[in-house]
This record gives structure tokens, C-alpha cells and sequence, in this order.
């Protein structure tokens, strides 16, 4: 559904909703959370005053057409700014939205609890009255109406109406799978669920309030933006006020409207109108990536991530590892290998143990297994096997576990099978050892299978500054081998829980930010540690709750492209910011001799745009720095593209285009201006 | 090339020739490695046995800044009382009167701190008492105030995370003992072998070839003179500072005066690159600083050579450029030169008169003391680039795509607000001062004050309009030059620039040290592909044009009905 949901930026009734808007912010009270527009909205009463003024018969202040030209262009400068954030708004609740709405009309088998018991006695009642700890029902068939945990049964859902991933996932009761989301169907079987999130507290409500203006509150880099933009609006606020007694001493008689356009151009209202557009999109990019961000802060931090905790299976590696070869040793028949492997792996319901029968290519069916007993692995004997009908012993497991087995019962350990362990081994692949009545018959060889184009994608995070971590069960032999193929930094290998916890820890106390996704409850106190944790949305109530973001597709690489949004919002504040600040240079040329032009007419020589008249200049000014706010929307909403070509380069790069396109623009810009007005005027 | 602009070239590869030196040597000396003045050792432990000062004591950025404003505020009440009652001190032999109240608070706070922004004439105005005890005595410590300060400063950013920025008393101890006072003997000696005069003796008189009585004043100058340039300082003995033919002989004094003025704030730069292990930050600033310097300098020698067009109207030649106003044994090149130099760094002595010199060097003038970290002063220089530096450091940190970072530590709202708020104050006080004197000039121009405001300006216009520019410019610099058509001596002005004086001394200081401090409490942040290299030629370039944009927006309204008005109109 968010897949394909539209991606064009301004739609029909967002728009509508975001003109309301526009006009519903000029209310001083909310006015005064962005103090550079604020001055623009008292420039803009202060022009009212003028005209009326002038109306009343007031001759200094020039011409009331004129003026009244200057306060219609101001207002819409505050409107314009006040849409960009409008327009933002709508566009980030729009899209949160719609992925709450279908939770909120479905009905719910609600299952009525009797005292203490259970009864399955239930009533159908819509999702909204569901509340916190009450117990659901679902069956083949049903779309789950409410986030919660599954306390009974296992169902395979399909995700695809969150994730847009068609393939149907499995959900199980107890375990790191447990969680479900309201929105998504049941393919098959029937589940009890309990609601974990009370009505409007759910992530998704949570993030609607971060994008709706009343509880956004202002990131750290937000606040010490605006600072640096109030510092340079009280700079242009002296330039303006000192220049009236500067052109008293010129006797040069200053209209109250060129002051006011001279403040208006020269204050950053650009940056201004445009901040908190900015940040609101950047929760939106998030979101159309299926990520959910409990805050802004968020965002930004992940633009500054210089670590990121991976884990192996599912992210670089696809799914499990397959087995991919089977080395019998020496004087044993490989058919009769083969056979022994793949009888010892039966009854293994691990994908490992699947493929296995998989590469046998053998008709399980063909196998004779009444009477035998199965003997499942454990983490005491670090094998699994079959005792068959016969008394044959057959067993499969970690190298070192069959061959105690197998020197304890007096057999000598095959040279080449020991041999081939330790190549499969430096191979960064995992060998099985296969054995029958505690005679070694040979190795089964295991591969990961490393996810296509994942090297370019950890390649492109160096390139950032971010280091890639590995987090695998693995010995750290395999672990190594599909670290260098797979081109991440560093590896944690065999790891248990509490080693990401103290990774991330180390990798803090030496200033860096870390980031790590996980999902099950054993990753909560590491998610909660991380500076950006990420929880997936499969993953269990305790994890998404330690986390800072939740992402819906489950998909670990997801982080790659959170990194992205982050350093994509921080760099279109610092792009937009020299671009308004650039503007002044041509907004000067035009203004200031225009100011003088009377008194001090050796002061055309500034006049380089060759602008016609004072009015003219002043007016072809303050129209540009209007306009250029609705121009710059779509890159505010959209960001500014990031390139992982280093500081230094991407510095330089932006320079020229919003430093040095920034002095140049509005030379053009203004230019055209007065040529058009030239028409009319 | 023409011997005027060898003489030029020359002295500016001698000065960086002398300053590399010195840097490495201040470095060692502040870092307490082994250096050829140890046998100072016993003196220092003398002196801090007798302040009871424990050289050793950590001090964080609050109490360091605390230690600095303390003595400071003494320095200030006493100079104060000393300057009022002068005459009845001794060594006084041409019988000088005491200052007035506002002229006695405008000097005490010029000479505190660093800007010797004169409004009397040295011949007249103090005695050799003062001159010595007050004015030569702050010449010392205030450039070792500036120093001190940057040195707590490079301090905070020389370990990863700190709380502490050194002993104040120590570090200001050692910069007069170690740096001041061994090369001011040195520069000294040598002004006093090229004539300037080092005596006790009262006024002398001669017969001029034409027969008339000149009065010549005259004192224990040469000591003065050279802390006056060695400290950024800039405070004349004599009236006419460094054009004088006793404070400035020869073309040897003018090198040498001139190279020495800039020695410790180039120096600084290279010592900041050995003392924080940075060189190449250090070599990247020093570059910035240059082209800085050239682009102002070099339009005002052409200017000047090229000689002033309202002359050339009449149809008078002027082979020797631009001369009035300038000393005949130094030509407008060296002059030229020397102006520049002189108002980026904080000195502000000259060698010729401001005033006259041409609209487009009167707009040089004004921009290096504007902007003021092109070498800047004593210390003070590179602690106001720093300002310049965190605006562009925040500013570029976005660009790439990070939350910005300095050297490791995280620049946030706090460091943000302090350098916003610095930034801010010195466009307050230069446009509120200079609006302020135009409001008296236009409306009260006959208040019943000692000077009328209507009597303040020697030239009406445009360069009226540059003289009290300049006046709050050069206080905000805490730089001291003045154009003298400014009648500056009257509670007004006396008044109004001793605040601009010391606003735009201590909060500039304040600032960066507070920056520091704050953000060497934070945690270090280790430097990875994404971060932005603040040593890149890169960063460089965004700092130089942070500096360029922030002058321009700030000052262009008043620069163009000042010095810009009065070019486009002479042409």
C-alpha cells in the first residue's frame, strides 16, 4: 500500500488542507515558533498600517498602489512559508494515515473474558474498542485489527498490505516472532492475539503527533539553526534600523516600505520559510521507506552514524546457509554418503538441515524409518541424528562433537575428513560431520550465500564514514572469511547477546554513534543503547519498544538508507541556509541604490542589473525572495541528493551550487522581475 | 620592480621569516619544553612566590576567565585614578595637567585593553609617569592578556577532553617574562640607536633654518615604542605616532616597526599548528589570513601610488603618488602598506594620516579592522577567527551531511548562540555607535556641549560619514587609529567609544574561550570519512567566504555612503 502510494508531491486534497492551513498559521501565537517569519508578519501588519495611513491622505510614503503591492507581497510570503510546512505536514499524515485507516474499521473477534478463564466465547466488535490486554481471535481469512502478541497458535500472514512484500510470513506464539500488526491478513490458521498498544498510543499515532505542529518539538540541530537564522535576522534588523539615521545624515528621506523590503530581503526567510518543511519531510522520507521513527532526533543522529551493527543471517547473507557439497571419506561409497546424510537430516526441521535432504536429491519417501527414534540436537551433545529400526546409530553435527564421540568409542578420525573440516572451515563455510555407529563417514559442507550487491552497498557506507559490523553466531573463521567476502569492517563472531551490548558500548566511549537493528527480546537492552535502534516490525513488543525506529518491511539493510534520509535532512538545511544567505549580494545591488538614487545619483553605479526605477528594484526584489519559497518546496520536501564522495568534495560541490548559485540566481531572477513589471508599470 | 615595492616584498618575507621561528618557539616554551630562557626559571618562581600563585593549579574556562576580568578591572580603576591626577604625580617636567573624567575613562580603557584609540596628544595629554607606569605598563600585560587567553583557548582544544585550560597567572607570567619583555629589549636598543629618544629630559627647543622656535618634546620613548608595536598595542608617545620623525627616524625603524607589529599574531598562528599538533590547520589559517591580508593591501598600494584623481583633474602630475598626509621618507607604498597592515592586526599606529588617504584605502582600512582576524591581535586575532570559523563550521557540517563538529567535539546550540551573539555585538556597536553620532549630528547639531556635534566633522559628506564610521570601527577593533578630522575629545565621544571599546574587547574574548571550554567537556568524536576536515584548503575556502559574506551584509549600507559614495563620486 505505501509502496504504491503516489509519490508526486502535491495531490488534490493535500493541497486544499495545506492552503487552510497556511492561513490558520498566521495566528501570531503559532507565528512565533519560527522568529524569523514572525518579523515578516509584523513587517507585514506594519505595511497594512502604511496603507492605511496613506489612504488617510499621508503623502511621504509614496504611492498607495505601491505600497499596498508590498504588503500583498509580504503576506504571501508568510503564507507561502506557512504553506511549506503545511504542505509537509499533510504530506506526512496523509501517508500515516493511510496506514492506520484500515486498522480502525475492521472488526475484531473479540474473545470475552469470563473471570480468569478464557471462555472462546466471542463477539465481533469494531477495532477501535479494543483496548490494551484484551484478546483476539483470528482465522484463516480475518485482517488483524490491532498491533499485538500472539499468545496461542502459529498462522502464516500476509504482510504485504505494510510491507509490500507479497511472500506470506510465519507467526508464532512465544519467541522473537510473536508480534503481528493490525492491517495485515491471515493466510491460514487460526491465532490468539493480545493487544499490546493502547487505542492512539501505537508508534504509528505517536509519529502522526511528531508530524502534526502541536507536540513537534525542535530538534538540537533545529534550535541551533534557528539560532544562528535569529542572530543574522537581528544583524539585518540593525542594518535597517541604523539606516535611518545614515540617510537622514544623506539627506536622503527613506519610505517606511524600502525599510521594510530591505529587512524582508535581507533576513534568511528563505531557510526560514522552509525549516521546519524540512524536518517534517524527513520523518516522511522515513516513513515512505517504511520506517517508522518514534522522533526527529532520530533522523538526524543517523546521518551521523559512524557504526553500524549488522546482523549476518538475513542481511548479508540470503536467508540460511545452504548445503552445497558432500565429501565422504576415504573407502566410503559416496552414494551410501549421501544416504547416510540425508537420513541423518530427516527429521531436522532447520533450513540447514532441509537443504541437506534438498542436495541429496533423494526421495525421502524411499527411506524405511518405522521404528526409528529420532534424537533431536541439543546443545549438550552439538549433534542430532536417528537411532533406525536396525540399531544403527546415525548422527550429524560440529566437527569436534562427532569426533569426541567417535575417539571415544576407539575409532580413528579419518586424516582427509579432518582435513577437508579445516579447508571447509577457512572457506568461511561450516562443516558437518556425518557418522554411523560412531564411525566417521565424511563432511557435509555448508555455504552462506552472500546477498547480490551487497559489497557495493557496504562500499558506499565506507565511502560515507560509516563502519560496517558483522554479528554472526558463527566461529570466528567462517565469520572472517564472509566478512572479507561480503566487504564489511569488523566482525563479531560467536556472538551472544551481551557481546553487541558491549560493542556498542566500546564504540560509544569512543565517541562514536552506533546503530543496530534486532528483533528479539534479547536485542532490547543493545537497541536501547544504540544511538539509533532499529526494531523490525516482526520482531517482539520488547524490542520495538527499546528501539528509536521501527521498520515495517523487516528488511536489516533498511539502515543504509536511514543513514541516507539523515545526512539528506541535515544537508538540505545547510544548502538552503547558504543559498538564502547567498541571495543578499544581488538583493543589496538592488535595493541600495535604489535607496539613493535621488540623493546620491553616483550610487548607479551599483544599480549592475540596470534595474528601471527605484520602485521597480525594491519591488522586483521582494517578489523574488516571495516566490523563491514555493520554488524551493519541492526541494525541501524532497531533500538534496547525497553522494558519498567525501567531506571535502561533497563540500566543495554544494558551494558551487547553492553558494555560488545562490549569488547568482537572484541576479537573474530580479532582473526578470523588472523586465516583466516593466510592462505593467 | 620599483624600489618602493621591493621594500615591501621584503619586509613582509622578513616578517614571515621571523615569525615561523618565534611560533615554534613559543610552542615549546607554553608546552614547558626546554628553551633558551629556562634561566628565567628563579624569577617567575620569585614572582609567584610573592603573588602566591601555585603555577600548577588547573584552572576550568569559568575560573580561568574569572582570573583574567579580576585583574583586569584593577588595571582599569587604577590607570583610571592615575591618568586624573597626573599632574601632581612626579616626572612630569613640562608640567602636563590632569585629564579630564571622560577622557581619563576613554584612555584608561583604550590602553587596557589593546586599543590605544588616543584622544590626547602624547605631548601634552600625559606625563612620563604616566606614560610609563600606566600607558607602557598596559602595553604589557594586555598583550599578554590576549596572548594568555589564547593560549587557555589552544589549551581546551590540544587534549581530546579536558576540564582544563591551564593557569592563567602562570601563562600571562611567562608571555611578559619569555615573549614581551626579552624582544622588546632587543627592538628597543635598536630604536634607540636610530635616534629615538630614551631620556628623562623635559621638552628641548631649536631654531629652525627659517629662524623659527620649535618646542620638541621628548622622554624614555624607545621602550614604549617597541612594546607599543611587539604587543599590537599601537599608542604613540608623540601625537603623530609612528609619522613622527623621533618615534619612526628612518625607512630601518619603518621595517622594523612594521615587522614587528605583525610578529606575535603571525607567530601565533604558526605556534597554535606545533602547540596543538595541528600544523596543517595552522598552515591552512595562515594562507586564509594571507590572501586576506593581500586583497586588501594590495588595491590600497596601487591606489596610492596612482595618486589621487582630484588632483590629476587639475592637471598636476604626481610622479611620487598620493602624498598628503604621508611622510616624505617613506613614500605612499610603504605608507600604503603599512595602513593595511596595521588594521588587520590591532595595532593601529600609523605612519601616515588616515584621513587622507584615498576612499578605496579608506575602505581597505575599515574592512580589516571590520573583520579582524586577518592576523588580528595579540592572541585576540586568531580567537576571533574562531568565531568566524564556528559560524563556517556549523554551517559546512550540514552540507555534508552531519551535525557539525570541531576538532572532535560537537558544535551545538550553546557554541552556536555564544559566536552568533559576538557576531552580532560588533555589528551592534559599530552601526548603533556610528547611527547614534549621526542622529546627534543631524538633530542636535548645536547641543550646548563642549564640541558641538555639528563641529565634530572636519570634512562634511561622505568622509564626514567615514570619520565616525571609522572612530567606532577602530574602538569595536579595539585597533586605536582614527581619522583625525574627528574631534574626539568631548564626553561623547570619549564616552561612547570607551564602551565600544571595551564591549568589543572582552566578549570577543570571552566567547571563543567559552566555546572552547564548553566543548572540550564533551566527548571526542574520532574523525572518520564523513567528517569534515577542518585543515582542507576546502574549509579554507568556506571560512574565508563566511568572512567575506558576514562583513559585506553586515557593513555594505554604511561602507557605501561612507567610502564608496565618496570613490564613485571622485570618479
Amino acid at each position: 500500500m505505501t509502496n504504491k502510494s503516489s509519490n508526486k508531491l502535491f495531490e488534490g486534497p493535500l493541497i486544499s488542507e495545506a492552503l487552510r492551513q497556511s492561513f490558520v498559521k498566521l495566528n501570531p501565537r503559532i507565528m512565533l515558533r519560527n522568529p524569523v517569519m514572525f518579523t515578516v508578519e509584523i513587517g507585514t501588519v506594519i505595511m497594512l498600517a502604511v496603507c492605511i495611513w496613506i489612504y488617510a491622505g499621508e503623502k511621504s510614503q509614496g504611492g498607495l498602489g505601491y505600497n499596498l503591492a508590498i504588503f500583498v507581497i509580504l503576506l504571501f510570503t508568510v503564507l507561502f512559508a506557512n504553506f511549506a510546512e503545511a504542505i509537509a505536514e499533510a504530506r506526512g499524515k496523509a501517508q500515516a494515515n493511510s496506514l492506520r485507516k484500515t486498522r480502525e474499521e475492521t472488526p475484531a473477534k473479540w474473545v470475552q473474558p469470563v473471570g480468569d478463564i478464557f471462555t472462546d466465547e466471542v463477539k465481533i466488535i469494531p477495532s477501535s474498542r479494543l483496548k490494551k490486554d484484551d484478546v483476539f481471535l483470528c482465522e484463516t481469512g480475518d485482517i488483524i485489527p490491532m498491533d499485538g502478541e500472539i499468545i496461542e497458535g502459529i498462522a502464516t500472514i500476509d504482510e504485504s498490505a505494510i510491507t509490500g512484500e507479497s511472500a506470506p510470513v510465519i507467526r508464532e506464539a512465544g519467541g522473537d516472532k510473536s508480534s503481528v500488526t493490525g492491517g495485515t491478513k491471515v493466510l491460514s490458521d487460526r491465532i490468539k492475539v493480545r493487544v499490546t498498544t493502547a487505542p492512539g498510543e501505537s508508534f504509528l499515532d505517536k509519529m502522526i503527533a511528531l508530524v502534526e505542529g502541536a507536540s513537534r518539538q525542535k530538534t538540537p540541530n533545529e534550535i541551533a539553526l534557528t539560532i544562528l537564522l535569529a542572530s543574522f535576522t537581528l544583524i539585518f534588523l540593525i542594518v535597517c534600523v541604523t539606516l535611518k539615521p545614515f540617510s537622514d545624515y544623506a539627506n536622503t528621506p527613506i519610505t517606511i516600505a524600502a525599510l521594510v523590503s530591505l529587512y524582508v530581503c535581507l533576513i534568511p526567510t528563505t531557510i526560514g520559510g522552509l525549516l521546519s518543511s524540512i524536518g517534517i519531510a524527513g520523518m516522511d522520507r522515513a516513513l515512505r521507506a517504511n520506517v517508522i521513527t518514534k522522533s526527529g532526533k532520530a533522523v538526524e543522529t543517523a546521518g551521523d552514524l559512524d557504526t553500524l551493527l549488522l546482523d549476518k543471517t538475513g542481511t548479508i547473507t540470503i536467508g540460511n546457509r545452504k548445503a552445497t557439497n558432500f565429501y565422504p571419506a576415504n573407502g566410503i561409497d559416496p552414494k551410501f554418503f549421501t544416504e547416510t546424510a540425508v537420513l541423518s537430516s530427516l527429521a531436522d526441521e532447520t533450513p540447514e538441515g532441509k537443504s541437506i535432504v534438498e542436495l541429496g536429491k533423494l526421495n525421502p519417501a524411499s527411506f524405511n524409518l518405522d521404528h526409528s527414534t529420532f534424537i533431536p540436537f541439543t546443545a549438550e551433545t552439538r549433534s542430532s541424528g536417528v537411532n533406525l529400526s536396525d540399531g544403527a546409530k546415525v548422527r550429524k553435527g560440529a566437527f569436534d562433537a562427532i569426533r569426541n564421540q567417535v575417539v571415544k568409542a576407539g575409532y580413528p578420525f579419518p586424516k582427509e575428513t579432518e582435513e577437508r573440516v579445516r579447508m571447509i572451515s577457512s572457506n568461511g563455510g561450516t562443516p558437518l560431520v556425518v557418522s554411523r555407529n560412531s564411525q566417521a563417514l565424511g563432511v557435509i559442507e555448508l555455504q552462506d550465500i552472500i546477498k547480490p550487491g551487497i559489497q557495493e552497498r557496504f562500499e558506499r557506507l565506507r565511502r560515507m564514514g560509516v563502519k560496517t559490523v558483522m554479528v554472526t553466531g558463527d566461529n570466528p573463521l567462517t565469520a572472517k572469511f564472509i566478512a572479507e567476502k561480503a566487504g564489511v569492517d569488523d566482525f563479531i563472531a560467536e556472538a551472544k547477546p551481551e557481546d553487541k551490548m558491549n560493542y556498542i558500548r566500546k564504540e560509544q566511549q569512543g565517541g562514536k554513534l552506533v546503530a543496530m537493528m534486532g528483533d528479539g527480546t534479547n536485542d532490547a537492552p543493545a537497541l536501547a543503547q544504540a544511538d539509533v535502534g532499529v526494531a523490525m516490525n516482526s520482531g517482539t513488543q520488547a524490542a520495538k519498544e527499546a528501539g528509536n525506529m521501527v521498520d515495517l518491511d523487516n528488511d536489516p539493510t533498511k539502515l543504509i538508507e536511514i543513514v541516507e534520509i539523515g545526512k539528506q535532512l541535515l544537508m538540505t538545511r545547510g544548502t538552503l541556509t547558504t543559498f538564502s544567505i547567498a541571495n543578499d549580494v544581488a538583493k543589496y545591488f538592488a535595493i541600495v541604490p535604489a535607496l539613493f538614487i535621488v540623493s546620491i545619483p553616483s550610487l548607479q553605479a551599483l544599480n549592475i542589473m540596470h534595474l528601471k526605477s527605484a520602485e521597480s528594484a525594491i519591488l522586483s526584489a521582494v517578489i523574488f525572495n516571495a516566490i523563491i519559497i514555493p520554488l524551493l518546496i519541492p526541494l525541501a520536501l524532497k531533500g538534496v541528493a547525497y553522494r558519498p564522495i567525501g567531506a571535502s568534495a561533497l563540500l566543495r560541490r554544494n558551494l558551487l551550487i547553492y553558494g555560488l548559485g545562490g549569488i547568482i540566481a537572484p541576479f537573474i531572477g530580479i532582473k526578470l522581475i523588472d523586465l516583466l513589471l516593466g510592462l505593467f508599470m | 620592480m620599483s624600489t618602493e615595492l621591493t621594500g615591501i616584498v621584503v619586509t613582509f618575507l622578513l616578517t614571515i621569516l621571523l615569525a615561523y621561528p618565534l611560533g615554534r618557539y613559543i610552542a615549546r616554551m607554553y608546552a614547558g619544553e626546554k628553551t633558551l630562557l629556562d634561566f628565567l626559571n628563579p624569577a617567575e618562581r620569585f614572582i609567584y612566590r610573592i603573588c602566591r600563585i601555585d603555577p600548577n593549579q588547573p584552572m576550568n574556562w569559568k575560573e580561568f576567565l574569572k582570573a583574567m576580568l579580576t585583574i583586569n578591572l584593577l588595571w582599569l580603576v587604577y590607570a583610571f585614578f592615575i591618568f586624573l591626577y597626573q599632574s601632581h604625580l612626579p616626572l612630569n617636567p613640562d608640567g602636563n595637567p590632569d585629564m579630564t573624567p571622560d577622557l581619563s575613562f576613554n584612555t584608561a580603557i583604550s590602553f587596557l585593553v589593546n586599543c590605544n584609540l588616543q584622544d590626547y596628544s602624547g605631548e601634552t595629554g600625559v606625563t612620563y609617569l604616566t606614560q610609563l607606569f600606566v600607558i607602557t605598563f598596559l602595553q604589557f600585560v594586555s598583550a599578554a592578556t590576549g596572548i594568555a587567553c589564547l593560549v587557555g583557548f589552544l589549551n581546551g582544544l590540544r587534549a581530546k577532553t579536558t576540564d582544563n585550560l591551564g593557569n592563567f597567572w602562570s601563562i600571562f607570567t611567562k608571555t611578559i617574562t619569555r615573549i614581551l619583555l626579552p624582544l622588546c629589549v632587543v627592538i628597543a636598543v635598536l630604536l634607540a640607536f636610530n635616534g629615538t629618544p630614551a631620556s628623562f629630559a623635559a621638552k628641548d627647543k631649536i631654531i629652525t633654518l627659517q629662524g623659527d622656535t620649535v618646542q620638541v618634546s621628548r622622554g624614555p620613548a624607545a621602550g614604549m615604542i617597541a612594546i607599543k608595536h611587539l604587543g599590537t598595542n599601537g599608542g604613540g608617545w608623540f601625537g603623530a605616532n609612528s609619522a613622527h620623525p623621533l618615534e619612526n627616524p628612518n625607512y630601518f625603524t619603518n621595517m622594523l616597526e612594521i615587522i614587528v607589529q605583525v610578529l606575535i599574531p603571525m607567530g601565533m598562528i604558526f605556534a597554535m599548528g606545533f602547540y596543538i599538533k595541528r600544523k596543517k590547520f595552522a598552515r591552512t589559517i595562515f594562507w586564509v589570513m594571507t590572501v586576506g591580508f593581500l586583497c586588501l593591501a594590495i588595491p590600497t598600494i596601487i591606489t596610492e601610488i596612482h595618486g589621487n584623481p582630484e588632483i590629476a583633474h587639475m592637471g598636476v602630475a604626481q610622479p611620487t603618488g598620493a602624498m598628503e598626509g604621508k611622510e616624505v621618507r617613506f613614500g605612499p607604498a610603504a605608507s600604503g602598506y603599512w595602513s593595511i597592515l596595521t588594521t588587520v592586526i590591532s595595532t593601529g599606529s600609523v605612519n601616515a594620516m588616515h584621513d587622507s588617504f584615498m576612499p578605496i584605502s579608506g575602505l581597505m582600512q575599515l574592512l580589516g579592522m571590520l573583520v579582524n582576524a586577518f592576523y588580528g591581535g595579540c592572541g585576540v586575532g586568531i580567537l576571533n577567527y574562531f568565531i568566524y570559523i564556528i559560524i563556517a563550521v556549523f554551517i559546512s557540517g550540514l552540507m555534508v551531511g552531519r551535525t557539525p563538529e570541531f576538532m572532535g567535539h560537537k558544535v551545538e546550540a550553546r557554541e552556536v548562540k555564544i559566536a552568533a551573539l559576538v557576531t552580532l555585538l560588533s555589528a551592534f556597536i559599530i552601526k548603533g555607535g556610528t547611527a547614534l553620532a549621526a542622529y546627534y549630528f543631524v538633530y542636535h547639531g548645536n547641543a550646548d556641549w563642549a564640541v558641538k556635534p555639528n563641529a565634530w566633522l572636519n570634512n562634511p559628506g561622505y568622509h564626514g560619514f567615514s570619520e565616525m564610521l571609522y572612530q567606532y570601527t577602530s574602538s569595536n577593533a579595539n585597533n586605536g587609529s582614527g581619522y583625525e578630522g574627528l574631534a574626539d575629545n568631548n564626553p561623547f565621544w570619549n564616552i561612547t567609544a570607551g564602551f565600544a571599546m571595551i564591549l568589543g574587547r572582552y566578549l570577543p574574548i570571552i566567547g571563543p574561550v567559552a566555546i572552547v571550554g564548553l566543548m572540550a567537556k564533551k566527548k571526542y568524536v574520532p574523525e572518520s570519512a564523513g567528517t569534515l576536515r577542518v585543515d582542507s584548503l576546502t574549509f579554507g575556502t568556506m571560512t574565508f567566504a563566511v568572512i567575506i559574506i558576514i562583513t559585506a551584509l553586515s557593513y555594505f549600507p554604511p561602507l557605501v555612503l561612507g567610502p564608496i559614495a565618496e570613490y564613485l563620486g571622485m570618479h
